[in-house]
């Protein structure tokens, strides 16, 4: 589902406050063509539920799984995903760009 | 983030106020920067610029890296004239991602059935722009040729420090109400921001054809450096 920026972040505010477990994914940083711009965001809750996009489907399920260790206590951390990568072919982009993710927990 | 921080965010973007959200890479803490806090932050220089492209990105400070995460309202165009190049302009610039108002107290012109689906108002800009509150992430252009109803919507744009300000209108139309807006207080920097006549110079003739020239000029004043610009100018 595409969903604007504002439902992201109103969607995870509104997670938050209804006591669900909460993290938020921002594309920080891209090389080379990628799918979706620096600034996107993808909200994703404790059960695996999640809104928006960080690459137009390629890597989200790479990303909720971080996520849920995010949200059980890790601190925030910074995923790279790009076909130079090893694991690209598993959770790769297949446009062939590079990716920067920073997940943190909304607490 | 903490849910505190998220929900001012939230507040500044559905009040259609522009800011900043800085976050250091290495350990995630943050602070929010509202556009009238930005003069006065650390990072104003690379602040003032993301709130002026609406651009996220990365900054590199030393051995430090943070994200400035860019959050300006979406882009809007306000419209005064229900007439035939608005009837082309608004669908075009609802393509391309604008939010469109449409104001017109003729209520002969000012009809769903003339313009289906867009934001439209019956009545004097006076009673209208209040409400909805121009911005600087607000294109205006006023396209009725009547000055009772152009020449507030024209005031109240430059007052609100309206990103781009057009007026339909030959030069020599323009002269004239250049001279009202005058009369009426405007300041002179505030006139120099109006385009007039409207539109990118591309010899249209039809409406659909001055509609294209006018989007095209908002958008290259929205997505254009100052530099480029002035370049193309």
């Amino acid at each position: 589902m595409f969903a604007r920026e504002d439902d992201v972040l109103e969607a995870a505010a509104r997670w938050r406050r209804e006591g669900r477990g909460v993290a938020l994914a921002t594309v920080v940083e891209t090389w080379g063509s990628a799918p979706r711009p620096v600034g996107s965001h993808l909200a994703i809750d404790e059960e695996g539920a999640f809104l928006g996009s960080v690459s137009g489907g390629c890597v989200e399920g790479a990303v909720v799984a971080e996520a849920a260790e995010v949200i059980a206590g890790g601190g925030p951390r910074l995923l790279e995903f790009g076909v130079a990568d090893e694991t690209a072919w598993q959770v790769g982009l297949s446009c062939g760009g590079r990716i920067a993710v920073f997940v943190e927990k909304v607490a | 983030m903490d849910l505190a921080l998220l929900e001012a965010l939230n507040a500044e973007r559905a009040a259609r106020r522009a800011c900043v959200l800085v976050t250091a890479m290495d350990d995630g803490r943050q602070r929010l920067v509202t556009a009238a806090q930005a003069a006065a932050d650390p990072l104003a220089g690379p602040i003032a610029e993301a709130l002026r492209s609406g651009r996220s990105g990365m900054l590199t400070l030393g051995n430090e890296r943070v994200f400035l995460t860019a959050h300006v309202p979406a882009p809007r165009l306000v419209v005064t004239g229900a007439v035939h190049i608005s009837q082309a302009l608004a669908p075009m610039a609802t393509m391309a991602g604008f939010d469109v108002t449409l104001i017109d107290p003729r209520t002969a012109f000012a009809t769903a059935e003339r313009f289906p689906g867009v934001a439209l108002h019956a009545l004097w800009p006076d009673e209208v722009l209040p409400r909805i509150g121009l911005d600087p992430f607000t294109a205006f252009a006023a396209l009725t040729h009547d000055p009772k109803i152009d020449d507030p919507g024209l005031a109240a744009a430059i007052e609100a420090g309206c990103f781009y300000i057009g007026a339909l209108g030959s030069r020599r139309t323009h002269a004239t109400r250049l001279e009202r807006l005058a009369a009426r207080g405007v300041p002179e920097a505030g006139l120099a921001r109006i385009r007039a006549p409207i539109g990118l110079d591309i010899g249209a003739v039809s409406p659909a054809e001055i509609a294209v020239a006018v989007l095209a000029e908002i958008v290259a004043t929205l997505r254009q450096r100052p530099a480029a610009r002035e370049k193309a100018a």
